[in-house]
């Protein structure tokens, strides 16, 4: 055996490169200054996550490569992922710092975790080695554990990062064993291997290969929340501070999904024992997520519901590209997961307006009388729920819409039927939350929202202003992020905006 | 017998009594602890049998040595001397979670198990899981995977400092 080393080509892996180092670099700050404010390293953050996201962008259009010993993938999958999760971040970091204070936990330490989370979900969309994958996984999952408890007073804090790790863990130790089930029929770690151990193996390695990839995908349907894995994402989404429910519910449910993608399109040549069961998957986790949202009576759990019903929805995404490639492309899936990220981040970001002075009430009625206080970011959160609800000029209706026609073309109609029916469900609990921010101070049980700061007046606006803006140009997104001219049938197009994408912004 | 057997069945019987010693103590936590221990370690020598060494090592480095270690002063810390008192909490959950748990095995007895024993293995060289092997590509094809490790443990580090704090 030879000692070879693998050839590097470097801007592939240089956005994770730069979201790790400025993760280091926050934590010198904070060692160098200790408990000042943190407006240097949220400043620091930005910046790398900007830097971060022009390098992914300068990629786009390069041909396809693996590069490390065929660790690390580009693709367009990859670079699309990367990119929402810059900006997801990035998005995060603008309102985190007035509501941790607010909060009373104004830890520095929330910067770094959150940027090398961001680089775990990074590894996790742009590999195809099963033992890359398992990494990236750890990384975002394991800073995530650390931030969901990071509100030591508070119990729920304390029980909502406990059931996390533990859930979590064990969706791990599944998932771990399914690559190793995988390693033992395919010899390799290398997804891509399945599609091709495939069709060349006996009976007996094909049991292998499925329960690998069963017990793969139950590992990743619970990152993603999908609905038999899907219980520990209310408490989760309760007890954690705002601002890391926003960025977990964002971020994860992005690499999740990237990670889902590349195993189901490895697994494709056996669909016929996967799809079924992927196929009430999807329904249950459309139908569950809807049903249960509806006598929610806590905005955060609400909008915990609502993520995982909007998991069913990108689903079907999904499911429509794996079952027939050639008729629907990935740009629906892309199209609504940044359409999907930028309401729930934008909606959490407004909910937390409800910390004020270390304490936070995140019910229905906590969040009374929020209009008054803070218009503008009410506005924006009628915008979000708007895009959520699926009112026509928001990301949220197109993006359904480009799902209900990509299910149609793959011969899915069920599953086009059943999110049609869920969206008209989801009505009656989204308004909810509007209403109680309506609701005049009157009868409020307490008054205890904060001033919005600057930096959530810019990340209600960056999220709102991008919802209408990805709805208008839904085509340019769609043909942008799948790299192709776009073919499907499509209802809303308009004029292709000529300006370029923000270097940090997911839009 | 073979010579090979001959240990293998001498190593196979320490560990099951081993892990037998596990449960016989159970009022006594420490005790079932160190039986754990030599469980781990005769499972090292097992590994180190089937020509895996670096495998054994790890084993016993890892197991035998930071998490019984981890283990052992959870224990002591959380001082559970009163057994009985743990069997207060019992209620129609455990009964309900017997058959689940029953009803789960049969199910992957029947579907699994019984298909996978009869796959046969596939053939590895007699270099394979020895050090050299296993750290010729771990610091070539996979020193990706091997750096991002790095991160793992930076966010360990970081993250329970932060679980530490409590109010500044």
């Amino acid at each position: 055996m030879n000692y070879v080393l693998p050839t590097v080509e470097w801007p592939t892996v240089m956005p994770v490169l730069i979201v790790v180092v400025t993760g280091i670099l926050a934590v010198f700050i904070e060692m160098l200054w200790p408990k000042r404010n943190n407006n240097v390293i949220v400043g620091l953050g930005l910046v790398g996550l900007g830097l971060a996201g022009s390098s992914v962008l300068k990629q786009f259009g390069a041909p396809d490569g693996v590069t490390f010993g065929d660790m690390v993938v580009r693709d367009q999958v990859g670079l699309v992922m990367q990119l929402l999760l810059v900006g997801i971040c990035f998005v995060a970091f603008l309102f985190s710092e007035g509501y941790l204070r607010e909060k009373q936990i104004p830890f520095a330490e929330f910067y770094p975790l959150a940027l090398w989370a961001t680089a775990g979900g990074m590894l996790m969309v742009t590999t195809t080695n099963t033992l890359e994958l398992f990494l990236g996984l750890e990384v975002l999952s394991i800073a995530l554990y650390c931030l969901a408890g990071m509100s030591r007073q508070e119990s729920k804090s304390e029980e909502s990062a406990l059931k996390y790790f533990l859930l979590g863990a064990f969706a791990s130790a599944v998932f771990l064993m399914g690559i190793a089930y995988l390693f033992g029929a395919t010899g390799s770690l290398d997804l891509n291997a399945i599609t091709s151990v495939w069709p060349a193996t006996t009976p007996m390695h094909h049991t292998l290969i499925l329960f690998g990839v069963g017990m793969t995908l139950a590992g990743l349907g619970f990152k993603a929340a999908l609905v038999p894995f899907h219980q520990w994402t209310p408490d989760v989404y309760q007890g954690a501070p705002t601002n890391v429910t926003g960025f977990m519910a964002a971020a994860s449910k992005v690499a999740a999904f990237g990670a889902l993608l590349r195993v189901l399109m490895a697994a494709a040549p056996l669909q016929e024992f996967w799809f079924p069961a992927m196929f009430w998957i999807c329904i249950l986790t459309m139908t569950v997520g809807n049903l249960a949202a509806v006598v929610q009576k806590d905005v955060k759990r609400i909008l915990g519901y609502s993520s995982i019903a909007n998991a069913g929805y990108i689903l079907v995404a999904v499911l429509s590209h794996v079952k027939s490639p050639d008729k629907v492309g990935l740009g629906s899936t892309f199209y609504y997961l940044l359409a999907y990220s930028m309401m729930t981040l934008g909606a959490f970001a407004v909910v937390s307006l409800s910390a004020k002075g270390g304490k936070e009430g995140t019910r229905l009625q906590d969040i009374h009388g929020l209009w008054s206080r803070a218009p503008f970011a009410v506005v924006c959160l009628v915008v979000f729920v708007a895009s959520l609800i699926g009112i026509p000029p928001s990301a949220g209706f197109v993006g359904k819409l480009f799902i209900f026609n990509d299910a149609l073309a793959a011969g899915l109609t069920p599953l086009a039927i059943v999110l049609a029916v869920n969206s008209v469900i989801s009505v009656y609990y989204y308004l909810g939350i509007l209403q109680a921010a309506f609701v005049s101070e009157e009868g409020a049980v307490r008054n205890q929202s904060a001033k919005p700061g600057i930096g959530l007046n810019i990340a209600v606006l960056v999220c709102a202003f991008g919802v209408f803006w990805a709805s208008f140009n839904a085509t340019w997104v769609q043909k942008t992020a799948t790299g192709t001219s776009v073919s499907q049938a499509q209802t809303v197009s308009t004029t292709t905006s000529p300006d370029r994408m923000g270097p940090s912004n997911p839009e | 017998m073979t010579p090979n057997q001959i240990v293998f069945l001498v190593l196979a019987f320490i560990a099951v009594m081993a892990s037998a010693g596990v449960v016989v103590f159970g009022a006594n936590a420490v005790r079932s602890a160190l039986f754990l221990v030599l469980n781990f370690f005769v499972l090292g020598f097992i590994y180190f049998t089937l020509g895996a060494q670096l495998l054994g090592i790890t084993q016993i480095m890892v197991y035998a040595g930071a998490i019984m270690v981890l283990f052992l002063f959870v224990i002591m810390m959380l001082q559970l001397h009163h057994g009985p008192q743990l069997k207060k909490y019992q209620d129609a959950k455990r009964p309900l979670a017997w058959l689940i748990g029953l009803g789960i095995f049969c199910l992957v007895f029947t579907q699994v198990i019984q298909k996978l024993s009869m796959t046969s293995q596939s053939p590895v060289t007699d270099e394979y899981g020895t050090p050299k092997a296993v750290g010729l590509v771990l610091y070539s094809t996979y020193s990706w995977p091997f750096e991002v490790t790095s991160v793992l443990l930076l966010i360990g580090v970081v993250g329970s400092i932060l679980l530490a704090k409590r109010r500044i």
